[in-house]
């Protein structure tokens, strides 16, 4: 879960990292009351859930409360990639001397934190990291150890500090990886670490939260519903885990066929979470007939006969069902019962419903 | 021979008294698996499936003499079950899903520690077929044989598997490492114990999208004197999309199938486009 630049500065601010002053303004006049408030020229960021931020025009400067207004119109008004804008951070704006970057991640293959700082931070990190990675020093964690102010010392010390800066950015890393460890991130960056006239601050926030440590984390939970992702193609897919299921587009492409989404059901997934399933990739528009794919071991073929009898009176399309696994002779019999014919083999199954959605398409 | 389990495995499994793992309690009894006790706190005295239950790890092995454990315990408190697991035992499972990843470090940063050797988490586990099975994959479509398999997703394995027992092959072992960012054992680690292993011929690899398992598989696969069969599920994965496992996103790129597969077709191994095409390239290589 992504959070927002602000909501991420807030998190910061608890921890004690020093950020720039300011608010977040879903209005003009909001915006002008925040840049009087400050006091000075403001920096304006649009708040969205996507990097290249700057670049794609969502940062904008002002020196009066009045332009500050003008220009949060401007933003309040944009779709940055995609994502409308709905809030704008309104900032004091620094006098930069340098542009640290420093990031905690998780190195997928070493299984630990990894720590990453550069002296050359801002917005071209990433084509830093590309040309010069000797600039980039780098160091995991033993998230049993923990981190310690000499590991944070021994991370700045590449960065050519003078020493009151070093001291300012040593006692930063420390505690951003407290950020890291205590709110369960996958993800927690700031780029640019600013060094300013008025001291060291983090000009920018990227917190990515664990979605499955939200349990024990304090913040909104979104619905999760099924994952599902939407493509062009005309046939409807369900299937059961996700590797199987990127593998049933995947073959369906390769025979011909044109696969609409991609829809996990997960490990035992009952009746109702079938039912939903039915629902969701139905309403699909392009969709001309459904495949489910069923390879059953948590999962049990029965209840997922059970799942598309509950929800097939409301659904038009042809069904081309496959279930081999679990309870596999007990579930076909069920939808036997019910008229539905019932495939054995994958391959079979999905030329069947390529057919089909070629037959539609008539 | 088998890799990591067969019949001189007993085990114990934590968290026998859910509902799931009850159910596959008696499913991995009635494949003949040696499953010794169980354990949950709590419910110490009890019985499962004629199993008997006890509140800790340690004190089931006072009880009983086990080498490995499957763990179904639920999200919250897995870590604390596979904290207890590793430092008792040398194999452990990690059926759950949905582990946090900070959990999942520190559970691995243990277990190493402890040299103890964890498969998971978010895995379907392992069998060996005719031997044992400490997961909950579908028995039937498993056969005793000479192939290898590894994979980092459940059910595409276990479709890959029929694929490979239809065609007249069997498995020696079948390892599911898990879908989760950080995992316990990787598919390297893997590869090394087949090609060490007599029984094994050759090799089943099957990755998907997100992460660099398969280009580090890849680079070992250089090294290995047994052949070895790719399948990458994910070509037709928009990039930036969640896929449902937490691995399974493409970013900036970096991760795709087609990468994936261009690296292992590098390292000599030969790579299937669908899962039906695994059992001709066996023939071949079997030959």
């Amino acid at each position: 879960m992504n959070l927002y630049e602000y909501q991420g500065k807030e998190i910061f601010a608890r921890y004690g990292i020093p950020v720039p002053r300011g608010e977040v303004a879903s209005s003009p006049e909001e915006a002008r009351r925040i840049a009087e408030k400050l006091g000075t020229s403001v920096v304006l960021k649009a708040q969205v859930l996507a990097g290249g931020r700057g670049k794609a025009g969502g940062v904008k400067f002002a020196d009066t409360p009045k332009e500050a207004a003008r220009l949060a119109k401007d933003l309040l008004s944009m779709k940055l990639k995609g994502f409308k804008v709905e809030k704008v951070l309104v900032e004091q704006k620094l006098g930069i001397r340098r542009e640290i970057y420093a990031g905690i991640t998780i190195d997928r293959a070493e299984g630990k934190a990894v720590f990453m700082v550069s002296g050359e931070g801002g917005v071209d990190i990433e084509e830093v990291a590309e040309r010069s990675p000797e600039k980039i020093f780098s160091r995991h964690v033993d998230s049993f150890v923990g981190f310690y102010p000499y590991m944070a010392r021994e991370l700045a010390s590449g960065l050519g500090l003078d020493s009151e800066s070093f001291k300012k950015v040593s006692d930063v890393l420390l505690k951003l990886y407290r950020v890291f460890s205590e709110k369960d991130a996958q993800l927690a960056e700031i780029n640019p670490l600013v060094i300013a006239e008025e001291g060291v601050f983090a000009a920018d926030a990227k917190i990515v939260i664990d979605e499955d440590a939200l349990f024990r984390q304090d913040f909104e939970k979104k619905a999760r519903g099924l994952p599902y992702v939407e493509l062009d193609g005309s046939i409807g897919c369900i299937v059961n885990g996700a590797g199987l299921a990127m593998s049933t587009m995947d073959t369906l492409k390769h025979l011909g066929g044109e696969p609409a989404n991609f829809l996990d059901i997960g490990g035992g997934a009952g009746s109702e979470v079938m039912r939903e399933a039915l629902l969701r990739v139905a309403a699909h528009p392009k969709v001309k007939v459904i495949f489910i794919n069923i390879l059953g071991g948590i999962t049990r073929c029965d209840e997922i006969a059970r799942g598309i009898l509950a929800a097939r009176q409301g659904i038009a399309l042809p069904l081309v069902v496959r279930f081999r696994g679990t309870n596999e002779e007990e579930g076909i019999a069920l939808l036997r019962d019910a008229g539905i014919g019932v495939e054995r083999d994958m391959i079979a199954a999905a030329k069947l419903a390529i057919e089909k959605s070629k037959e539609a398409g008539r | 021979m088998s890799i990591l389990i067969d019949e001189n495995t007993r085990a114990i499994v934590q968290g026998i008294t859910g509902s799931q793992g009850s159910f596959h309690t008696k499913l991995m009894l009635e494949y003949g698996t040696k499953i010794v006790a169980g354990v949950t706190p709590g419910k110490g005295g009890s019985e499962v499936h004629g199993v008997p239950v006890y509140d800790s790890v340690k004190e089931a092995l006072r009880h009983h003499d086990a080498n490995a454990s499957i763990i179904f315990v639920p999200a919250p408190f897995a870590m604390d079950a596979a904290l207890e697991a590793v430092e008792n035992l040398e194999l452990v499972v990690i059926i759950t899903e949905g582990i946090p990843v900070h959990d999942s470090m520190k559970i691995k940063a243990y277990a190493e520690r402890c040299g103890s050797r964890v498969i998971g988490p978010n895995t379907a586990g392992i069998i060996s077929p005719g031997k044992s099975k400490l997961g909950i994959m579908p028995a039937q479509v498993f056969t005793q044989g000479n192939v290898g398999v590894v994979s980092r997703s459940g059910t595409l394995a276990y479709e890959i598997a029929l694929a490979i027992t239809e065609a007249g092959y069997g498995q020696s072992t079948l390892v599911g490492i898990g879908g989760d960012p950080v995992v316990g054992t990787s598919f390297v680690e893997v590869l090394q114990m087949f090609e060490e292993d007599e029984e094994t011929s050759a090799v089943v690899l099957i990755g998907e999208i997100g992460g660099d398992a398969e280009e580090r598989a890849a680079e070992f696969i250089k090294t290995m004197s047994k052949p070895v069969i790719g399948y990458v599920a994910g070509l037709t994965a928009p990039p930036g999309k969640r896929m449902g496992h937490a691995g399974a996103i493409i970013s900036r790129g970096k991760g795709t199938a087609e990468g994936k597969i261009q690296a292992l077709e590098k390292s000599g191994a030969r790579v299937a486009r669908i899962p039906q095409e695994i059992p001709e390239l066996l023939k071949e290589v079997l030959r």
